[in-house]
């Protein structure tokens, strides 16, 4: 077995940090690429206007300077803001930023530009003629949404969001340079202590491996719930 | 060229920031993301090209090592593949004596290596997509006309691949000008690694790190419009009518 000088539980303690910034980020972004979508297909100018340059500059930006850009500005910004309170109005409060908060709307609002995305053209995929049999039938806007399009368009996102989900997964490897202790920060502290980087960089590969295929398994289940009614492809 | 670098200074006179000291990191930074990326990707390719003829073979004992490899690349981060490298290469035993040390001491090396690794990587996956896709019938005809393997992959099933993997190998071109970002961490002063030690020096993340932001876009684009232009050069028999 691999020696890890007792560094075991801390890297363990370090896949709970990662997998919960994954699955977090992962519902912030999803929220946020189901409001892009919906913004990008409105007649509103604004709201689709905004959308499109939303995702645009997510889109063009590497991950590490977008968050470098919110951890490091986001302190920066929350200060002016608090002064400005506390001259204005004479509002006192300090905050703090976190740095698992910062990860999580940082990554979540990185992928919620390639959730959108996805999303827009899965909504697209869905039959206007399911949208109207619902109205038809009296229901409302949010029913329409909650049993027609939200079940019929996961089908045709399926695919877009796995794929996006991997990456997200892969990405949260960054917080690790803004100084969160996800396991690779402590797989690199300990590879320093020990200088044993081979055990310790091989051992969270194989950890991200893992979550990845199990990623791959739970998302196949999942399409196939979400393809009753649909024959096989071929 | 003197009297817009005078210009400049007008120009850059009041900003305590952005001075032309700070801009020559920049432009340094700029050199070592360009140079970075565009030698990793051209070795990437270069290495992608035979390993997906491989992947794509009915032989085990080629597809699935090949596999493995594109697996295990593809399903890590690049940060640990460039720590792995960066860290790891030092612990080879008497590598430090041997003329290997002094290519690899540079941590752009070990970067680069990785970075190549990785794409090589994704671009066997997007190559494989594309021969795996080849219509049967140019097979059947190339096999008909009596051509050997080695010239139907050469004449027939790799230039239509190379066509059909293009808007996939763009995306991949513009994910690995952004992954590059990464080698900052390793103390290369890329783009990335320029914008924070701006940060640091200055305490200013706004204009160091949007004004870096606003140099990726760029490129981004570039790079968008560089594979649209392709695209319709290469792929216009596929292009709509109208």
């Amino acid at each position: 077995m691999i020696d890890l000088h007792g560094y075991g539980p801390r890297l363990l303690e370090g896949a709970g940090v990662t997998l919960s910034l994954a699955l977090l980020s992962l519902l912030v972004a999803i929220l946020l690429g189901l409001l892009t979508a919906t913004a990008k297909m409105s007649r509103s100018w604004v709201a689709h206007r905004t959308a499109t340059l939303y995702t645009t500059i997510i889109r063009g930006v590497p991950d590490l300077v977008l968050m470098m850009l919110l951890f490091f500005g986001g302190q920066i910004g929350v200060n002016i803001f608090t002064d400005w309170l506390y001259y204005q109005f004479d509002i006192d409060i300090f905050i703090n930023i976190n740095e698992f908060v910062a990860g999580v709307v940082t990554i979540g609002l990185i992928f919620g530009a390639y959730m959108g995305e996805t999303f827009r053209g899965a909504f697209m995929a869905v039959e206007h003629g399911q949208i109207e049999a619902g109205k038809a039938y009296g229901m409302s806007n949010a029913l329409v949404f909650r049993r027609i399009r939200f079940p019929q368009m996961m089908r045709h996102a399926l695919p877009g969001l796995s794929n996006n989900w991997m990456v997200l997964l892969k990405t949260t490897a960054l917080v690790s340079v803004i100084g969160l202790s996800d396991m690779v920060r402590i797989a690199a502290e300990a590879s320093k202590a020990t200088r044993e980087p081979f055990t310790f960089m091989i051992t969270v590969a194989l950890i991200y491996l893992l979550i990845a295929s199990a990623s791959e398994w739970f998302f196949a289940r999942l399409q196939k719930r979400y393809d009753i009614g649909y024959g096989e492809a071929d | 060229m003197d009297a817009l670098m005078t210009q400049l200074e007008a120009l850059l006179a009041d900003n305590s920031i952005f001075t032309l000291q700070t801009l020559s990191y920049y432009t340094e930074g700029l050199t070592v993301t360009v140079q970075l990326v565009f030698l990793s990707l051209l070795i990437g390719l270069v290495l992608a090209v035979p390993l997906a003829i491989g992947r794509s073979s009915k032989r085990g004992w080629i597809k699935w090592p090949i596999f493995a490899y594109t697996y295990v690349f593809r399903g890590t981060p690049l940060l640990i593949q460039l720590y792995l490298i960066y860290y790891g290469v030092v612990f080879v035993d008497g590598i430090q004596e041997t003329w290997l040390w002094v290519i690899l001491e540079d941590p752009f090396m070990p970067a680069l290596i990785a970075f190549t690794l990785n794409t090589a990587a994704y671009t066997t996956e997007i190559f494989r997509g594309a021969i795996k896709s080849t219509p049967k019938g140019e097979i059947e005809a190339a096999r008909a006309y009596g051509m050997s393997t080695n010239l139907m992959l050469r004449r027939v099933v790799l230039p239509s691949a190379f066509r059909r993997a293009l808007p996939a190998y763009g995306n991949e071109v513009i994910f690995m000008l952004h992954a590059s970002a990464i080698a900052s961490v390793v103390t290369i002063m890329d783009l990335t690694g320029a914008a924070r030690f701006v940060y640091a020096r200055f305490y200013a993340p706004f204009e160091a790190f949007l004004f870096v932001a606003a140099i990726y876009l760029c490129l981004t684009f570039a790079i968008l419009y560089f594979f649209r232009y392709l695209e319709k050069k290469l792929l216009a028999h596929l292009q709509p009518m109208s």
